[in-house]
């Protein structure tokens, strides 16, 4: 087959990809006629940017550092620092008080509560961790 | 010279393949013996299920809005894109806090699945060479479509949920379109690596891997990308990683989820922005927009306020206490957001057929409402006849048996149920009954 030698795959393997970069495209053109079309651009391709090239080589550099350190019970330290970040990622705008007193102004509650909740909820993670692991090496020093 | 151009481009390609850059572009650099097709699938089949709930969900709100009436359509022309649109019912009354709380809260259980699942594939973010053929590129484009397209989903849902907006460009617009673009691409994905994940499922019983510790804990076998070439030693189990995976989006759930589903769980829901106790008052429930942050002053709401109702064969204007003389109904009705919270109260107030009937409108084809508060993009909204005419859509004076407090509207607002809540119009001070056919 002709097409298969020069593109590399098979016909419906074309069609389908013109076919949905070409939705993708119509929606752009939607999202552009609603102004700022380099804003949107650069949200875009930031996001991956930030996702691909910063955040990734971040945590998996962190991650090589604590292993690198020989830490006995890596994972006591990994999953609740794992799952504060997830927390923070998720929910930075309210724990960071992001947004101009946008949140304050709109639904008259203060925003100042997040950061104390999400550091408990930080502090309990960890701390049960702390306890999980105690429990673990007493159970070893007495077995 | 001539060149022979075939032998030349073969040398080239086995040149660059032989030596790719150092880092993330050399094979042996991935060393995470849990990567593979079993894991990735795994985790792509539970994206599989929860992703297009959250886009179906996410269309379902622009319906809601009723688009195609009056200046509802807040998104600029949708093309082709609104052909599913339908006529959004009232009934049931929990329908869009049901349909929205699951958009807003299923999207946001789904970031940890959505993380791990592009950890476990970046291997295939960094091939070499970058191109090897037109079908290749096509491939690796609509793959960097994917990831994009998934992360500003998420990242503006999200930032809106905490009513957060970093950009310049219009948040529903880019929201709704982005949808689009990121759905093309995840139906593609979809449809081009179902089969490789159907085969992918069948090497290993998830069951049986969940009973793997850390000391059975082995890499993937076969000669997918994925899977690394040198292995360092585990340091986690796969089940340690599916368990960290789930807990993590179980987790997002309980943090979040009391903001739309109430009870219990909106005692633990700490992280939700609007899961918050405000007290034990009748008014003591969340506020959208104070009145305040739109401007609304007590002046505006006193003594010299008018109802006008329009459209009819007379023009009426009413006070508050003449609209409190008319006959007052009562029912328990949630008002659910955008940002995916909701909340279920009792509104009592004169029905909005009611006040058609006195105005003398026999009939008609839309309902406009428009509030008081000048700025904003929600200060009028339309009401289509079924909305309006619902024998619970109330023009609300009061909630909980006491009169709306400023920030919930006082002295009117309207409470329609199944209708969005920043299409329940506070501060109410006109109503159009209008016909748009002949």
């Amino acid at each position: 087959m002709k097409l298969g030698r020069t593109y590399g795959a098979g016909t419906l393997h074309l069609l389908s990809h013109v076919a949905a970069l070409a939705l993708a495209a119509y929606a752009f053109t939607r999202i552009f006629a609603g102004g700022q079309p380099w804003n949107v651009v650069l949200w875009f391709v930031g996001a991956v940017v930030v996702h691909d090239l910063i955040a990734f080589p971040l945590y998996t550099g962190l991650n090589r550092l604590a292993l690198g350190r020989g830490m006995r019970a890596v994972n006591h330290v990994r999953v609740p620092a794992l799952l504060s970040g997830l927390m923070l990622l998720v929910y930075h705008p309210l724990i960071l008080g992001l947004g101009d007193g946008r949140y304050e102004r709109a639904t008259t509650l203060s925003q100042d509560v997040y950061l104390g909740r999400w550091l408990l909820l930080c502090a309990t993670m960890f701390a049960v961790s702390a306890l999980l692991y105690a429990v673990r090496a007493r159970r070893r020093q007495t077995s | 010279m001539l060149r022979h151009p075939i032998r030349d481009r073969h040398i080239a390609v086995k040149l660059s393949t032989r030596n790719p850059p150092p880092g993330p572009f050399r094979r042996a650099s991935w060393r995470s013996p849990l990567r593979g097709p079993w894991l990735t699938s795994v985790l792509g089949a539970a994206l599989l299920s929860g992703i297009p709930v959250v886009f179906v969900t996410g269309l379902l709100s622009y319906v809601a809005y009723v688009p195609a009436l009056g200046r509802n359509n807040l998104i600029g022309d949708p093309g082709l894109l609104d052909f599913y649109v339908f006529s959004w019912p009232t009934s049931p009354s929990w329908l869009y806090a049901l349909t929205q709380g699951t958009h807003v809260t299923i999207g946001i259980a789904l970031v940890p699945i959505v993380l791990v699942k592009l950890w476990s594939a970046m291997p295939k973010l960094f091939e070499w060479p970058p191109l090897r053929s037109p079908a290749h590129a096509l491939e690796r484009a609509s793959l960097a479509l994917l990831v994009s397209s998934t992360l500003f989903q998420f990242a503006t849902g999200i930032f809106n949920a905490q009513l957060y907006y970093p950009w310049k460009f219009s948040f529903l617009s880019a929201h709704f379109y982005g949808g689009w673009v990121f759905i093309a691409a995840f139906v593609l994905h979809a449809v081009l690596k179902v089969p490789t994940m159907r085969r992918a499922l069948r090497q290993r019983r998830l069951l049986d891997e969940l009973r793997r510790g850390l000391d059975e804990t082995q890499p993937e076998t076969g000669d997918s990308e994925l899977i690394p070439a040198a292995p360092s030693a585990p340091t986690i189990s796969r089940r340690g990683v599916l368990g960290l995976t789930g807990g993590a989006s179980l987790g997002l759930f309980a943090l979040t989820a009391g903001q739309s589903i109430g009870g219990p769980l909106r005692e633990i829901s700490l992280l939700a922005p609007h899961g918050r106790d405000l007290g034990n008052g009748p008014n003591d429930f969340q506020v959208n927009k104070s009145a305040r942050s739109l401007g609304i002053t007590a002046a505006d709401t006193g003594d010299d306020w008018r109802l006008i109702v329009a459209g009819g064969t007379n023009r009426i204007e009413l006070t508050r206490a003449q609209l409190l003389a008319m006959a007052q109904r009562s029912y328990e009705l949630p008002i659910a957001c955008v940002e995916g919270w909701s909340t279920t109260q009792t509104w009592s107030g004169v029905r909005l057929r009611d006040l058609a009937v006195l105005a003398g409108v026999e009939s008609f084809d839309e309902l406009l409402v428009e509030s008081l508060q000048e700025a904003g993009s929600f200060r009028r909204a339309t009401l289509s006849p079924g909305q309006a005419g619902d024998r619970r859509s109330l023009l609300a004076l009061r909630v909980n048996g006491a009169d709306l407090s400023p920030d919930h509207g006082f002295p009117a607002r309207i409470i329609v149920p199944a209708l969005p809540g920043v299409h329940c119009t506070k501060w109410v001070n006109r109503l159009e009954f209008k016909r748009t056919t002949a």
